[in-house]
């Protein structure tokens, strides 16, 4: 059985090279015919799927097996020097659900395009950049190498670039496409920098072969200073995710992502890519677990991101900013859990997260196509009545994330604030109980006002057409029994955990603390924007200062900017006038001295025939001095010497 | 007086060699028509040849070397031949030049200078 398995597993590269042949085939022959284009694409897109989903049941049927010994293939790739790279796949419970995950999202997404992105001029444009994502993303997870998993993750960046700034006749899309890359960049030196450190250290960048390197070197204690060695490795590997997961200080270019079209954002920058740096941080755990100082800054990062997003979404009127700050509050609860020890509950919290929010966003874009571009909440309202697929399955997606049992987000928040407070990190947990309530809290906010709110007589919102909504129907069904993988024996955390497998019963009374904060926070909610028990305006002329911070998100743009401004142009300022004087000064120093010189070297050719005789001569007088009466190395080819006996 | 002080030997054929040469190199030097500078220019060569020649005559002890080896008067017939050839080409140039310039003064002949 498992030999058989072991052969399907062996096929894994098929999954991302799919799409990428897609890519290829759209962008050199189909790209003049839109429908041969979205059909190519989806059709790579859905075979991968089907091949993922296989790989999923492979893994849920080899059992045991599997997670001891995953399935690695691969060829050598580069040799220098000491340096061997390979490229490969690797087929373990965490790669077969992020293959499942992202390949899911990624056809649905696509499908979903065929109503949204009707009629626009870069249709073929836009699906061969989905086909290069999927293929990248894909790439990245069964990469079996560090520096293998580095190309993809920068290639995935790029299509990020490429897919914000889609619509490249907006200043604001191609601003916010340069804002992403040149922010993740800032995080991506940092990995790379890491990546080196390790290479150097251990010598190796296979993850297994790493993982056992690094084991050896801590077990033995005569190598002094492994330990902050390994802190500081950890600190530079997780720039990469606080950059491209959206982690305080570098969240700030997720917001900003959603100038892209509304499907890319639930496919890229909600469930998928935005995700690629709590990956990172899972496959590399064995190094962050080899370093209670990096698992602490982890949490910390983590569970301050959570707050902090959360706080800003309150206060945001924007559709698709709501859902951005909230993508970013989702990521801190992933890696806070990662920092807390809580692996599994990460994993399924990424797990989960992808399919309520990808659900989330694309209800969004099928509001948003309703309303005729319009992407402020309170110029909606009454939309469930008049859509009502698109409201019922954000409800069920609201219901998710603020974690109200039995929908997805209950099961999978649950498990890692559970094992926050059985760790021993009872400030995280309150952070988290408190963030889960505020979640509740300004989740349901949009969905009041955006759906049960007044209808406005000068919209005319209809249903979206059925390519929208069945995978809005798709993505609701996986927010409802998404969850259900962490209830029987063989569950969720038997799969994928790390270290040993410890099996966890629920702690019903957290549960219940979980779900008691979920439910005061639509309560809250629905008291004060259906009841209007309390006026939202009066709370906010109550705290004025307050309000206005959130409202423009604790100003760390414009802090940044200033920053830009003031220090960096400074600092730039100097390094402008060495290079113009000092180095260029040095550079045209020479040359003009080469100039100078040889101006003045010219005059001694006049052309003067006679001139040039006596100067050749009076050499030629010389030359022979120096070898008769010179001394040294020129007395050997002395001329009188050699003409021997002169009388 | 003694004669035996006046005999002939090989210092005698190296200074007329030598006086030769520092009369041709002054025309080099000093002329201003370009002819009189290629006549002198035969002095040097012709000077350069009377020393090959004496050397040739002196350095051989004939009495020693059963073969009598002409090296040095093969070496001044070369000199003359080539001589003869560069004259041609020297003297060929100098006609060009005149039919555009008119002129047969080295000073005048500057054209390439830097």
């Amino acid at each position: 059985m498992f030999k058989e398995m072991h052969d399907l597993f062996r096929w894994a590269w098929l999954i991302p090279a799919l799409p990428f042949l897609s890519f290829l085939l759209i962008a050199f022959v189909t790209k003049r015919s839109k429908g041969l284009s979205s059909t190519v694409s989806i059709l790579a897109i859905l075979t991968a799927l089907g091949l993922a989903v296989a790989i999923g049941l492979g893994i849920i049927q080899s059992g045991a097996e599997i997670v001891e010994h995953p399935v690695i293939v691969s060829a050598n790739w580069l040799n220098i020097g000491g340096l061997k790279i390979n490229f490969g796949t690797i087929v373990d419970p965490l790669s077969a659900m992020m293959l499942f995950v992202v390949t899911l999202v990624a056809s649905m997404v696509q499908i979903y395009s065929l109503g949204y992105m009707h009629g626009d001029k870069g249709w073929s444009r836009y699906y061969a950049y989905q086909s290069l994502f999927a293929s990248s993303m894909l790439g990245m997870v069964i990469a079996t190498n560090l520096l293998q998993l580095f190309i993809f993750w920068e290639l995935v960046g790029l299509c990020s670039y490429l897919l914000i700034g889609f619509w490249y006749f907006k200043v604001s899309a191609r601003e916010a496409a340069k804002k992403a890359f040149i922010t993740t960049r800032v995080g991506d030196f940092g990995l790379l920098l890491g990546i080196l450190f390790l290479y150097n250290k251990f010598g190796t960048l296979d993850f297994t072969a790493l993982s056992a390197a690094l084991s050896t070197s801590l077990q033995n204690v005569a190598v002094v200073g492994t330990a902050g060695y390994v802190t500081v490795m950890a600190f530079l590997i997780f720039m990469g995710p606080m950059g491209k997961s959206g982690q305080f200080p570098l969240h700030v270019w997720l917001p900003d992502a959603m100038e892209g079209p509304t499907p890319v954002s639930a496919l890229i920058h909600a469930a998928t890519m935005v995700v690629a740096g709590v990956y990172l941080v899972a496959k590399m755990y064995f190094l962050f677990q080899a370093s209670p100082a990096a698992l602490q800054f982890v949490a910390g990062i983590g569970a301050f991101t959570a707050l902090f997003a959360a706080t800003i979404a309150i206060a945001q009127d924007d559709i698709k900013r709501i859902l951005a700050y909230s993508t970013l509050s989702q990521l801190g609860y992933m890696i806070f859990a990662l920092g807390v020890g809580s692996y599994s509950g990460s994993m399924f919290h990424l797990m989960t997260h992808a399919f309520f929010k990808a659900l989330m966003f694309l209800g969004a874009g099928s509001v948003i196509h309703a309303m005729h571009e319009k992407q402020n909440i309170w110029d909606m309202g009454g939309l469930w009545k008049k859509m009502p697929i698109t409201g019922w399955t954000f409800f069920i997606g609201v219901l998710a994330i603020s974690g109200i049992p039995p929908f997805a987000g209950f099961w999978s928040k649950d498990e890692l604030l559970a094992n926050a407070l059985q760790n021993g990190h009872p400030i995280v947990y309150a952070v988290g109980l408190f963030t889960a309530f505020l979640t509740a809290f300004y989740m349901s906010r949009l969905f009041f006002v955006a759906f049960m709110g007044p209808e406005k007589p000068e919209n005319h919102p209809h249903e979206s057409p059925w390519t929208m909504t069945i995978p809005l129907i798709v993505l609701a069904t996986f927010s409802t029994i998404g969850g259900l993988a962490a209830l029987p024996s063989h569950n969720f955390a038997f799969f994928i955990h790390f270290g040993e497998f410890e099996p966890e019963g629920m702690n019903w009374g957290l549960a219940g603390i979980s779900v008691i904060a979920g439910l005061l926070g639509m309560g809250l909610a629905y008291y004060i924007y259906i009841k209007k028990a309390i006026s939202s305006e009066s709370i906010v002329a109550r705290f004025p200062v307050p309000y206005k911070i959130l409202k423009n998100k604790y100003y760390i743009d414009e802090l940044y900017l200033w920053i830009i401004h003031n220090i960096m142009d400074g600092l730039a300022k100097v390094l402008y006038f060495f290079d113009i004087y000092i180095i260029d000064g040095i550079i045209n120093g020479i040359a003009l001295l080469t100039r100078g010189s040889a101006k003045g070297l010219r005059r001694m050719s006049t052309g003067q025939l006679q001139t040039y005789a006596m100067v050749f001569f009076f050499a030629v007088v010389v030359i022979f001095m120096v070898f008769a009466f010179g001394e040294g190395q020129f007395s050997s080819l002395n001329p009188l010497a050699m003409l021997g006996g002169v009388k | 007086m003694n004669l035996g002080n006046l005999s002939v030997g090989l210092s005698t054929y190296l200074l007329v060699g030598a006086m030769l040469f520092c009369l041709g190199l002054y025309g080099v030097f000093a002329k201003r028509n370009i002819i009189a500078i290629l006549m002198s220019l035969e002095l040097m060569l012709n000077a350069v040849n009377i020393n090959f020649v004496a050397f040739n005559r002196f350095l051989w002890n004939q009495k020693i070397d059963i073969h009598y080896i002409l090296t040095g008067n093969v070496a001044a017939l070369f000199v003359i031949v080539v001589a003869a050839a560069e004259i041609a080409v020297g003297l060929a140039l100098v006609i060009t030049i005149y039919r555009n310039r008119h002129s047969t003064n080295v000073d005048e002949f500057d054209w390439l200078k830097w």
